[in-house]
């Protein structure tokens, strides 16, 4: 029996460090999503970006994890987990610094309406009328808590805690590019026409990822996103002049 | 400009490869690059040139082609019917294609991804230091006709007329697997019963993934439906709602929420890419020290193969040796 008794630390202990096949090492923070287990995702991997051992591939982030691509050949495993162990130990991950230079982004959107079929259904599960949820979705500051499931895809939160709303059963045949849907306290801003369980909210003109241009990741894990209500007419225009994919959305640096 | 390879025609899923665009996981968008990587390997070895030398991979059919120069091409991959001006041609090897005649690619006889490697490469627009098309990243598109690719500089023109003697990828057989994130949230019976398995591919299956079949009760974990999302890879043997495993490719999505029993051996993965439905398929799990002993890096594999090659013998007996194999499988190869 070669089954090996697999990554060895204690299975409720964080941070935990797990290998993923030959050349990967997964950084576990919480498995549950928490604003200090992100924070601690998002920190680590900035720290490790910084003085990245020889033989580190790429590196991302995951709601609460770090991931690490390495080449095993030229970074033995053993080497690579002595150095994630120590930076571990440095500090509190979960209260660290966020990554430097960090962005807030202030996107249109439209809500509700075409543009936002299911916004009432939503507002009725966060106990709110729809008037009040545009108000709430727009006024909270959501960070880019990670990019995933289409190439510049952004999972931003966390919204209050009344929008703690399932997925949908069934799932939305398609949304469009541009679609902003809830669930569990979270926004996903799609960049990519898709069926979905998350309930469609707004719409914006802003394109998360853009092929075309030398720059296609608008946002990065961490920038903030506030929206800003705007009507169809507004989104048209802005639609109609935009050149870059920031469809109207303004950016400043967070301090 | 060093001319053109002309589509005159072209399967439904012909696309542009090369090792992929590491570095962007971060943003959501998975390496990609060929799905057999030892195929595009033994390409860039056979033509005597770089991993940036992009090539057409083509998924179970490849089309009708015209160069607007002379060119050396490399035909590499799932073996394919190819007749150059209604010639056979050795699969495997090198072969010099003079300006105007036809290169005529069909059918896989076995496998799923052939590749045709030109002189220098393709010379399309790269993206993030990539050519390689990521159909589910919406990144380039499959060839259509009378498409013109633009070839790069050939370094090495005249050096052709080699063939590779390479190990058979089609077959299945057993792959090697190391634990993952989630492996351990299986019981120790379940991953016992999981390596005495026989699967085989369903035709359900693309760049990003590929489902399995077999007998017997589903593979669950004690996590089915509570784990967040978590970062995946290529290689990763994800078990799906119903349990049933789903082996993840090298255009797969960077997240996904369904438990993941291992992560299959990188060196190994060319087996499930190129497995057709039907094609047996079976796990056995290895340990680091053992998987690292396995595992070629892609220069390595690079040496490995350049002391592999071999002149393709132009003696009509020989040739007649070589074309008699598609007699038998329709198509011509050179594993043997």
């Amino acid at each position: 029996m070669t089954s090996p008794a697999t990554n060895e630390t204690a299975p409720n202990a964080f941070p935990r460090i797990k290998n993923v096949g030959l050349s990967g090492v997964l950084v576990s923070f919480s498995d549950i999503l928490t604003e200090g287990a992100n924070r601690a995702a998002l920190a680590f991997r900035a720290e490790l970006e910084k003085a990245a051992p020889p033989g580190i591939i790429e590196t991302t982030t995951s709601l609460t994890s770090t991931f690490v691509a390495y080449d095993p050949v030229r970074l033995p495993l053993k080497d690579l987990r002595a150095h994630l162990s120590k930076l571990l130990t440095r500090e509190n991950w979960e209260t660290a610094a966020l990554p430097e230079r960090r962005r807030l982004w202030r996107v249109p959107a439209v809500f509700g309406g075409e543009f936002g079929p299911q916004l009432e259904e939503a507002a009725n599960l966060a106990g709110l009328t729809s008037e009040r949820a545009i108000e709430e979705l727009t006024s909270t500051r959501v960070r880019v808590m990670t990019i995933g499931f289409a190439p510049g895809q952004p999972y931003l939160g966390s919204l209050p805690e009344n929008w703690d709303i399932p997925r949908q059963s069934g799932l939305t045949k398609q949304v469009p590019n541009g679609a902003i849907a809830v669930a569990i306290r979270q926004l996903v801003l799609f960049t990519t026409e898709t069926p979905t369980g998350w309930r469609q909210v707004g719409r914006t003109a802003f394109r998360g990822f853009r092929p075309e241009s030398d720059n296609p990741f608008a946002l990065r894990p961490g920038d903030e996103v506030q929206f800003a209500p705007i009507d169809e007419e507004t989104y048209a225009s802005f639609r109609a002049k935009d050149k870059t994919g920031d469809g109207g959305a303004e950016w400043e640096l967070l301090p | 400009m060093s001319g053109a390879l002309i589509v005159h025609r072209s399967g439904p899923s012909v696309t542009v490869q090369d090792l992929g665009r590491p570095g962007n996981m971060v943003f959501g968008l998975s390496p990609g690059g060929a799905a057999d990587r030892h195929a595009f390997i033994e390409g860039a070895v056979l033509l005597g040139q770089g991993f940036e030398c992009a090539a057409l991979e083509m998924a179970g059919f490849g089309g009708d082609f015209e160069a607007t120069s002379d060119i050396r091409i490399a035909l590499t991959g799932a073996p394919m019917l190819v007749r150059l001006d209604g010639q056979p041609l050795v699969w495997n090897a090198s072969h010099t294609m003079q300006a105007g005649q036809r290169l005529k690619i069909g059918a896989t006889s076995s496998g799923v991804y052939g590749y045709l490697h030109v002189g220098g490469g393709f010379s399309t627009k790269p993206f993030l230091g990539s050519r390689a098309t990521h159909l589910a990243g919406g990144i380039g598109k499959p060839l259509y006709p009378n498409e013109q690719l633009p070839l790069g500089p050939d370094l090495k023109p005249g050096f052709a007329g080699q063939l590779l003697s390479v190990s058979d990828r089609f077959s299945g057989g057993t792959l090697r697997v190391l634990p993952s994130v989630q492996t351990d949230r299986f019981s120790a019976a379940t991953r016992a019963r999981f390596e005495a398995t026989q699967f085989t591919r369903t035709p359900r299956g693309n760049r990003q993934g590929a489902e399995l079949q077999f007998e017997g009760d589903a593979f669950a974990s004690d996590a089915q439906l509570t784990i967040l999302s978590e970062t995946m890879v290529a290689g990763d043997i994800q078990m799906t709602g119903a349990g049933e495993p789903f082996v993840l490719l090298p255009e797969c999505q960077t997240t996904g929420g369904y438990p993941r029993i291992g992560t299959i051996l990188p060196d190994d993965l060319p087996l499930v890419a190129q497995a057709v439905p039907g094609v047996s398929l079976k796990f056995r799990f290895v340990t680091h020290e053992e998987a690292l002993a396995h595992h070629r890096p892609t220069e390595t594999l690079r040496a490995d193969l350049t002391r592999k090659l071999q002149p393709l013998l132009r003696d009509p007996h020989h040739i007649r040796d070589l074309l008699s194999y598609q007699l038998i499988s329709g198509a011509i190869t050179g594993w043997d």
